[in-house]
């Protein structure tokens, strides 16, 4: 199957978390007639049941298409889908490079967010072809005129024939299809130059290997090109290479210039499959790599331990087969004194830790306790030696260290000025620092901020949402290392130190944030046989102090007529409760509070 | 010991009201001797009398290898009626009619019952045979006749269900007695010579407080029953009080129950009872008998609609069906079940360290053929260490802090 170039669009869909991406594109799927409504489930890009369940995007997916065009022709529309979520920003941006157009939802009511804006500079710095839709017309707080005409304010581009369309009504979804053809330009590669492909995705499959989603820059490729990866240096044979059904790989003779597919080839491990990284040909190789590589670093960190020690095994095979599919995670081994044996991952963000501990939970039966989140601190020690810090419990003691670094975000929040103090002064109390302040419209606000990456992981999106109702969104990434004063949080419990809840806090907030930890461990911390007095301690000095009180009494009174099943029940339900507990000291400590602890809320 | 003498609970699942707590397998008939209350004691009759000719030679034999390892259901239809595993030629010695209310049916149908058991069964002659009266059932002019009749037909027992002396606390309980009632049945059966009486209260219930609940205890002691049972309320799903939000019941705080509970053992301690079992305090010799046979894993044969047995190692009850028990009583036995040795170890420990005399190694060791420390030593060694229990010669028992967490300590039994 020969395809001229002319005739195939790439192009991805950006917009606002909720402003109508996914249903987009399942109507773009649906009209295209890859599907029939009834195979139509719903969101079909979304293939993981975590994905769905979220609503959003966690992997790029990509689908193919076939559009019968006005004009009488057939194009060929390679979607492809990008992650939802700053996480995964790096993935985005290599999403996009796979495109040469993208298509920019608005929600008509909503107008333009803080993502919005992210994705569109985005895709822009891509030298992507960004056409607007604005979605929702069909709900009554719809103001399309109004949105269209803050596009071209904010945005600059061209808005005024901007399709206007319900995307879940299935409205105006055939000007978008029309718009696609004609405003997102045709790829313009040399399909004679030598094969130069870039890496957008990668996937494990049991039985074909890692998948390898890419675009053919140039060149062509096809089943026994020797190919290898210009970045890690990996080299083989393709054995197949195909393009995306929905949901499924079809196999297909080649790929070549302007197109989107997949490539396998004897390769066993992710890790040398890297997003960004550029395919070739290895006895033709192109003179030189797409731009754009990088390798990931992860950006969070947490101690992710067994709730049974005997599961670490277990565990250890868990994160080994989720890296198979994931190449951002990273674990190393570690042990603590509270928790015993376990695993120290890296993670591109709160999200992805979400996301991957829910996998190991729900698909891995494994019980987990996990520990606080932390970012990566840089210690200049006074030896001059540099140390990258994930565990708080290795923190150095303080006559070692020279000074420390902790890493910022460039946020971006907009918000209606309704909000704008609650909002600053939510930034001030997170160490932010502020950089612009640029009023959008007369209602709206994009405030510019410096933040330490410390203070937004846990709980900011909460906190943003809780003071702004809802009417603040917010986009990040991350810019730089900054010199910091911080100190090293301990907590005792029962008078034993607990490594696994120790944590890096900025000096000024330890007693504060001291006192917080004390407060929401009594409150996660079930009563015991006994008074239990929590700590919370700074270089050894106490700071702040909580004391749980013993419970009182644990008695089931009737067992009626001598029957005893009801009875029996009851202690096995105790007996599984207990499994929920770990041991420290004396103390027996809810998992969950590991985590929770961190969790203070916004008050 | 399990075995040598039997014990029987007949269930009478009918009340005037449900109250507002309770769970128990029962139905309002809204007054005494309905035709359906009839029915029931009728058929209750020939249930008893359906045991007639079994014996513990024709029972059927049930696979011991099977019953290694893995507990199991065991299938009516291949094994039989379990109820004839009971060798009704063996000394009963304790008989206890529960409810519901057992005396929503006139004294007429309970001697008939009892008539029915005598002839079936050989009870011993200081049988104690049991009764719970709801003190709100009779009328003024029929107090003293049901209860002679009672005693006339072998009744030496009776347990009342005053719950609370305070007249709002009754009322959120949903009771349908108060105070005079309760004192008026407790003077008739005195009366009637009745002298074995147990009277039933309630703890952490809506509205209680310390000072409320101490006069309770002053009221019932004025009386000096031989026997209290003092039971905390639970709050269970399904029931009024499971149906509303828990603020809205008025419970005492934890600590404040936890007052309570300390007082009624400091103040019936001082008032010459024991506690003998968790929640159940007696004078000396008065401890409930029937109660127990629950504890320490005697046999007992539940008669009735939802009764529970325990024979040998089989557990089985009765259908809880209305309908299927009436049309069918005399095969009504269902969810027929072989303890497994680790079952009935863990039994042994959590049945009998209710008791505050707790279980004893030699007859662990008489059971099951391994001492108690083979299967527990680790466990109770852990629980003496943190003061909840304690050993007394053969004994090992739950200390007064262990008893506070009695599920605690019980469910680290579980194998």
């Amino acid at each position: 199957m020969s395809i001229s170039e002319d005739h195939i669009r790439n192009f991805s869909i950006v917009a606002h978390i909720d402003h109508g991406k996914s249903t987009l594109a399942d109507r773009i799927i649906e009209k295209t007639g890859l599907l029939t409504e009834r195979e139509m489930q719903d969101q079909v890009l979304d293939n993981m049941e975590l994905e769905r369940e979220r609503g959003i995007t966690i992997k790029s997916q990509a689908v193919r298409t076939v559009y019968q065009a006005k004009n009488g022709e057939e194009y060929i529309f390679n979607l492809i889908d990008t992650p939802g979520h700053v996480d995964f920003n790096y993935e985005v941006s290599r999403s996009l490079a796979a495109c040469d157009g993208a298509i920019l939802v608005v929600d008509a009511s909503q107008g333009i967010e803080a993502q919005t804006l992210a994705n569109v500079y985005l895709a822009l710095d891509h030298d992507l072809e960004v056409f607007p839709v604005i979605n929702k017309i069909d709900l009554p707080s719809a103001r399309p005129d109004e949105v269209a005409a803050e596009i071209e304010d904010i945005i600059g581009i061209e808005a005024a024939d901007a399709p206007r369309i319900s995307a879940k009504q299935g409205i105006g979804i055939e000007d978008v299809l029309e718009a696609i053809v004609e405003k997102i330009p045709a790829p313009t590669g040399d399909p004679k130059a030598p094969l130069k492909a870039l890496i957008f995705d990668a996937v494990y499959d049991s039985y074909k290997g890692v998948i390898v989603f890419i675009r053919v820059m140039d060149g062509v490729v096809k089943k026994g090109t020797p190919i290898k990866f210009m970045a890690t240096g990996a080299a083989d044979e393709v054995i197949e290479v195909g393009y995306f059904g929905a949901g499924q790989f079809i196999p297909c003779d080649e790929l070549s210039a302007g197109m989107v597919g997949y490539i396998t080839a004897s390769i066993k491990e992710l890790k040398q499959t890297r997003v960004g990284d550029t395919v070739t040909n290895s006895a033709q190789p192109c003179a030189e790599a797409l731009p754009g590589y990088k390798k990931v670093n992860p950006m969070v960190y947490c101690g992710v331990y067994p709730a049974d020690s005997a599961k670490y095994p277990d565990l250890r095979d868990a994160l080994e087969k989720l890296q198979l599919n994931d190449a951002s995670l990273v674990y190393e081994p570690e042990t603590s004194i509270a928790l015993g044996f376990g695993f120290r991952c890296g993670f591109l963000g709160l999200l992805h830790l979400d996301i991957i501990t829910e996998r190991l939970e729900r698909e891995y039966d494994m019980d987990l306790v996990t520990t606080a989140p932390g970012v990566v601190y840089r210690i200049h020690k006074a030896d001059g030696e540099l140390m990258e810090l994930t565990n708080p419990a290795n923190m150095p003691d303080p006559s070692e260290i020279d000074y420390m670094e902790e890493p910022y975000v460039s946020a971006e929040i907009m918000v209606s000025t309704e909000y704008l103090g609650a909002i600053i002064s939510l930034c001030q109390e997170r160490r932010g620092i502020q950089t612009g302040m640029d009023y959008i419209e007369t209602t709206r606000v994009l405030l510019k901020y410096e933040l330490p990456l410390n203070e937004i992981i846990y709980d900011f999106f909460d906190a943003l949402k809780s003071r702004s109702r809802g009417y603040a969104s917010f986009d990040y990434e991350l810019s730089e290392y900054k010199r910091s004063e911080l100190v090293k949080l301990d907590i005792l419990i029962n008078h034993e130190y607990v490594d696994a809840l120790s944590f890096i806090v900025f000096k000024d907030n330890a007693y504060e944030r001291g006192k917080r930890m004390c407060e929401k461990l009594k409150e996660e911390i079930p009563r015991q046989l006994f008074d239990i007095p929590l700590q919370a301690a700074v270089g050894g000095k106490i700071i702040a102090r909580e004391t749980i009180k013993a419970y009182r009494k644990d008695v089931l009174a009737k067992c009626y007529g001598g029957d005893i099943s009801r009875k029996r029940k009851l202690l096995e339900k105790q007996k599984e409760g207990k499994k929920k507990m770990r041991q420290i000291g004396s103390v027996e400590i809810p998992k969950k509070a590991f985590l929770n602890v961190l969790k203070l809320g916004d008050e | 010991m399990p075995g040598e003498k039997l014990s029987l609970y007949i269930h009478i699942p009918f009340c005037i009201k449900k109250c507002n707590y309770c769970d128990f397998l029962s139905f309002p008939t809204g007054g005494r001797n309905t035709p359906l209350a009839e029915r029931y004691a009728a058929a209750l009759l020939r249930e008893a009398e359906a045991l007639r000719g079994g014996s513990l030679s024709e029972a059927c034999q049930v696979d011991i290898n099977q019953a290694r390892g893995q507990s199991y259901q065991v299938d009516i239809n291949q094994v039989g009626d379990p109820s004839r595993q009971v060798d009704i030629n063996k000394p009963v010695k304790s008989i206890y009619f529960g409810g519901g209310t057992p005396n929503i049916l006139s004294s007429e149908w309970i001697t008939r019952i009892l008539c029915k058991l005598k002839r079936l069964f050989t009870i011993e002659k200081d049988a104690e045979i049991s009764i719970e009266l709801n003190p709100g059932v009779y009328e003024e002019k029929e107090r003293h006749r049901e209860l002679e009749a009672l005693k006339e037909a072998g009744i030496n027992r009776i347990s009342i269900g005053l719950q609370s002396a305070c007249a709002a606390e009754l009322k959120r309980l949903g009771r349908i007695h108060d105070l005079t009632a309760f004192l008026k049945l407790y003077e008739e059966a005195l009366n009637c010579g009745f002298e074995n009486i147990n009277v039933d209260l309630m703890t952490g219930i809506p509205l209680q407080t310390c000072d409320s609940f101490a006069r309770t205890l002053e009221k019932v002691l004025e009386l000096r029953p031989k026997h209290i049972s003092a039971y905390s309320l639970i709050v269970e799903e399904g029931t009024p009080f499971g149906e509303v939000p828990l603020k809205s019941l008025d419970l005492p705080d934890e600590d404040e129950e936890y007052e309570i509970y300390l007082m009624t053992r400091r103040v019936l301690k001082q008032a010459g009872y024991e506690r003998y079992e968790i929640s159940n305090y007696a004078l000396p010799g008065y401890e409930c008998a029937h109660n127990l046979v629950y504890w320490d894993r005697g046999d007992y044969l539940g008669l009735g609609l939802g009764a529970a047995s325990l024979i040998g190692d089989l557990r089985f009850s009765n259908t809880g069906q209305l309908q299927k028990y009436l049309s069918a009583p005399g095969d009504a036995r269902e969810n027929i079940h072989k303890l497994t040795e680790k079952e009935a170890m863990e039994e042994f420990m959590f049945l009998g360290l209710r008791k505050t005399a707790g279980v004893s190694r030699a007859d662990f060791k008489r059971a099951f053929g391994y001492d108690m420390d083979e299967i527990y030593g680790e466990i109770i060694a852990g629980e003496e260490g943190a003061g909840l229990m304690e050993e007394d010669g053969d004994m090992v028992r739950l200390t007064e802090r262990g008893m506070d967490a009695a599920n605690r300590v019980m469910s680290k039994f579980l194998l």
